[in-house]
């Protein structure tokens, strides 16, 4: 048996529906229909009057979760398309991010993000948008990179306090399988060392996490070995881990899909240059995604995101400096 | 079917009842007695940041409070003194959020207008407006689905917030969820300094409720006894099951959109004009007219509010302010997530 990336997000969903009676999904097309990428598939029949179909509204759909929230509720906000979450930015930023410093009263909503580019989706259904959550005190951020993490960091997040972006990666939907749900995880806040090597760092979180592990692979023939850190949160980011990560290898390069102007991948070198850098022997190096919306043909597309082999040669750069 | 009751003239309203015409009158003495006391601490700069006051809006706020009961939800503009005292917000509450005590329900961290105590059902609103509308909606949506009932959910908005997108959105999520809300249109002419001429161009803003499948209601925000019977009608309706309701009333505003402002760029006429009147006047009068208080009484009653008001800002001057040592500078309830995240 396999479970994929988008049966562990629904798996996760099911468990918490049938655990807590305070948790309720509310989006576009959730309910019958089993929303767009079917993350909420039968839920609605398996848990009737607690996945709800939404109107198209995403600035009234947080408000409402916010108000459920405040009313004791733990609403599950699925957003069809994380581009679709600016319409309710203001909600999300100015309501649920300020409730709990302002009053005292926790704001525990979760919106699930469909992020990320898929080929063929162009500039509106491809966003990848944590940065922009980020700089928000106030909200967790998170960006699972394997079926694992997308099931217990999802499970996590509901059981949370605070609000909750929850940044699910669409091209690892279908393609990523793992054998069986966790049991036990790494918790919210923990980044992971997903391969170890001693040349070099490459920091990374969700699909870019998996670009690097095959430019890792590429460059080992070569002899260099790479170590991977995936973050799998944005905030809270795991500072510690990546510097430890640096003192091991010297060599530090951020891989983001996001854009390139501020952002995680130029959080991670500030705060890592603020605390060790004694530790560099190279400047610390980023790569992002173009500095343009995002394409729609393959070619385009394939040449505007990071890729494994992208990410190789700006090692190979790095570690010849 | 949406029926539209804004038709239903003076003539055919039932007549005021002295009990809460009465009651409704002195939370708006109050109201005005607070009002102008905040003003005159705002000029003597012991209020930092905006003071915003509910002059001519009294008369509304406090129907709207007063129609409330224990139990139902209340998220007030910048504008609904009089509505959150008669809905129980005690003054001590607004002293020390205005003065920025860190004893208030907002410690300091947030001011004047934007307080409220969301265990109690009252939400501090934010400053986005428009914003309060899909909240509410969640408030009853969560309730509904605990399986309570008989309760309502008010806010207010003004002719300036119904052109936001989240008006819109809220107002339809509230009709399709058929949701116990009662929206409080408070139309006072201006939108900070624009006139509703370049705010909206349909006939009233009671057509707005129609194309939205919401009850509509229009009101005299000069005269209490037309606000207490409509806003009471209003929140009946929607405590009946009747779904969401939309009362819009008219005025003017009789001050300007803050302290700082002098609202020169009100039209003279329309200080002359019916919506121009004082609701606090007209309901003095009409309490006297009606023999239901005598002027003593009244003035009895405003010195009552005046002591009440002025032993308050004594007691609040002396508290502490906050204190930035102390403060807890995180802004997650997940403590242990907070910890996580070093601060520079």
């Amino acid at each position: 048996m396999s479970i994929t990336y988008l049966e562990a997000i629904r798996e996760a969903q099911a468990r918490a529906l049938a655990d807590d009676p305070r948790v309720f999904i509310y989006g576009q097309d959730v309910g019958t229909f089993g929303g767009a990428f079917k993350a909420t598939k039968n839920l609605m029949k398996e848990y009737p009057g607690r996945v709800l179909d939404a109107t198209l509204s995403e600035d009234a759909i947080v408000g409402l979760a916010v108000g459920a929230a405040i009313e004791g509720m733990r609403p599950i906000v699925e957003m069809q398309f994380a581009d679709f979450s600016t319409v309710g930015l203001n909600q999300i930023v100015n309501q649920a991010a300020t409730l709990f410093w302002r009053t005292q009263v926790p704001c525990p909503i979760v919106v699930r993000l469909p992020s990320g580019g898929t080929s063929g989706s162009g500039p509106f259904h491809s966003q990848s948008l944590e940065s922009v959550y980020a700089y928000w005190p106030g909200l967790v951020v998170l960006t699972p990179a394997t079926v694992e993490d997308a099931y217990s960091m999802l499970l996590e997040a509901i059981a949370l306090d605070d609000p909750v972006i929850f940044c699910e990666h669409k091209l690892l939907y279908y393609h990523l399988k793992a054998d069986r749900l966790p049991t036990e995880a790494l918790p919210v806040g923990k980044a992971r060392i997903a391969r170890q090597g001693r040349d070099l760092t490459i920091v990374a979180y969700s699909a870019m996490v998996h670009e690097a592990l095959a430019a890792a692979e590429e460059l080992a023939p070569e002899g260099s070995q790479i170590e991977v850190v995936d973050l799998r949160s944005i905030r809270p980011l795991d500072t510690d881990t990546v510097v430890a990560s640096v003192a091991r290898t010297g060599r530090l390069l951020c891989v983001g899909e996001a854009w390139p102007w501020g952002g995680v991948t130029a959080e991670v070198i500030a705060r890592v240059a603020s605390e060790g850098f004694g530790l560099f022997d190279a400047p610390p190096q980023r790569l992002n995604a173009k500095d343009t919306p995002i394409p729609f043909h393959p070619h385009l597309w394939a040449a505007h995101r990071p890729t494994a082999r992208s990410v190789a040669a700006a090692a190979r750069k790095l570690l010849r400096q | 079917m949406v029926p539209n009751v804004a038709s239903q003239t003076a003539d055919s309203r039932p007549p005021p009842l002295r009990e809460p015409f009465t009651k409704a009158f002195r939370w708006m003495l109050l109201a005005r007695t607070l009002d102008d006391k905040l003003a005159s601490l705002y000029r003597a700069g012991k209020i930092h940041g905006g003071v915003f006051l509910g002059r001519g809006h009294e008369a509304l706020a406090a129907s709207v409070g007063l129609a409330l009961r224990p139990g139902d939800v209340y998220a007030p503009l910048i504008r609904d003194l009089a509505g959150r005292l008669a809905f129980g917000e005690p003054v001590l509450d607004v002293v020390r959020t205005f003065m920025g005590s860190a004893l208030g329900p907002m410690r300091g961290r947030d001011g004047n207008v934007h307080r409220g105590r969301p265990r109690e059902s009252l939400l501090p609103m934010i400053s986005h407006l428009g914003a309060m509308i899909s909240v509410v909606n969640g408030v009853l949506f969560a309730r509904r689905m605990k399986n309570l009932s008989g309760f309502v959910g008010t806010t207010t908005i003004g002719d300036g917030g119904t052109s936001t997108g989240a008006f819109h959105e809220a107002l339809n999520q509230a009709a399709v969820e058929k949701l116990p809300l009662v929206l409080i249109v408070a139309n006072n002419l201006y939108a900070y300094s624009t006139p509703t001429a370049r705010q909206f161009a349909c006939r009233d803003l009671a057509d707005k409720a129609i194309g939205y499948g919401v009850a509509s209601h229009a009101a005299d925000a000069t005269d209490l006894a037309a606000c207490q019977e409509v806003v009471g009608r209003a929140v009946g309706r929607a405590r009946d099951g009747h779904g969401p309701q939309m009362v819009v009333a008219r005025l003017l505003r009789l001050c300007g959109h803050g302290e700082h402002d002098d609202a020169s760029y009100v039209d003279p006429r329309l200080r002359q004009s019916p919506e121009g009147r004082d609701c606090l006047k007209l309901a003095e009068q009409s309490l006297l007219d009606h023999g239901w208080a005598e002027a003593r009484q009244v003035e009895s009653w405003r010195e009552e509010a005046v002591q009440e008001v002025e032993a308050v800002v004594a007691q609040v001057q002396r508290e502490p302010t906050p204190d930035p040592f102390a403060e807890d500078w995180r802004a997650l309830s997940s403590r242990h997530l907070a910890g996580v995240y070093p601060e520079y």
